[in-house]
């Protein structure tokens, strides 16, 4: 598994995953927005989390528009894996991969903390290592984690099982007391139709090394580094 | 050639920030806030002097980046 952590000005999770990914078994190479091409045999394009571009404009505008986000769309149009976690789920959304917006949370607050998520399919490259409907403790912290998108998008994701994770209490209940920041039907996480592309507003690489209060991140990294492998 | 370029969310689209505005506005005793609604202005100034190729390029500009066309729309106006 050969992955390719882009680095945009104001990104700041880019290490973090890709000591998630090598621990999982990657080779990690940094790649900075302004190139126009990924590293030759690039199987994996991650969108790291932080605040690109300062959040000017609109979370993730600016950043979608990147150079290399010319390179990571055909990428992804070629069936490549593409991963945005929190402003790289924004990224990805401003980017045309995923369908939808992140707004500014319900409440208007920042928020960061530990979340709980159910996982809605484990047959994706990006799942097969959880089970189906696992409860997994994962850390949220952004302002704009409000996914929304039109009534015919929402029913097209909910209908072709596109929904990759919800937000929920320990025991897995989806609610409203549940949804940290206001998103349609507790949305954490989605996928494109061919299940390439995964947008996420939680950070799993947080949660890799139970020296840091937890491991069950690690899943997601293990599935993907598999899913090449198979 | 100067323009402005308004950016409005769609009628539907939840705002926090305008009722959090909306809200403080009426703290103040503001008499007769009904509502409020958050967007935004960009003041731009552009070479060409062709009103047809500004509002190609306004247009190019609105689509492209400055409105996000799922939650907002843009209104261009070209000045002198």
């Amino acid at each position: 598994m050969k992955a390719a952590v882009i680095t945009f000005p104001g990104s700041n999770r880019d290490g973090d995953v890709a000591k998630a990914l090598k621990q999982a078994g990657a080779a990690v190479t940094h790649v900075w927005h302004a190139d126009t091409e990924l590293p030759a045999g690039t199987d994996l394009v991650v969108l790291p989390g932080g605040f690109s571009y300062g959040d000017y404009l609109r979370t993730g505008a600016i950043a979608g528009r990147a150079h290399i986000m010319d390179a990571t769309r055909a990428h992804a149009a070629r069936g490549g894996y593409v991963l945005g976690i929190c402003n790289g789920f924004q990224i990805a959304c401003e980017a045309g991969l995923l369908p939808g917006i992140l707004v500014r949370n319900a409440h208007l607050k920042f928020v960061c903390r530990r979340q709980h998520l159910t996982v809605e399919r484990n047959d994706t490259p990006y799942t097969r290592a959880y089970a189906k409907g696992q409860v997994i403790d994962v850390c949220i912290a952004h302002g704009e984690g409000n996914y929304i998108a039109d009534a015919e998008t929402l029913a097209r994701l909910e209908g072709e099982g596109l929904v990759a994770f919800r937000y929920a209490d320990a025991s897995g209940k989806v609610t409203a007391e549940a949804n940290p920041n206001g998103s349609l039907n507790n949305i954490a996480g989605i996928y494109s139709p061919g299940f390439n592309v995964l947008g996420l507003m939680p950070h799993p690489e947080n949660l890799i090394d139970s020296l840091v209060g937890g491991t069950d991140g690690r899943g997601l990294f293990e599935s993907l580094v598999a899913a090449k492998a198979a | 050639m100067k323009a402005r370029v308004t950016v409005t969310l769609k009628n539907g689209v939840l705002d926090p920030q305008g009722k959090a505005i909306e809200g403080a506005l009426k703290s103040l005793d503001i008499a007769g806030v009904e509502s409020v609604r958050q967007g935004k202005v960009f003041d731009i100034e552009l070479s060409t002097s062709d009103k047809t190729a500004a509002e190609a390029a306004l247009k190019a500009a609105c689509e492209k980046l400055l409105a996000n066309t799922v939650i907002e729309n843009y209104h261009v106006e070209i000045g002198g």
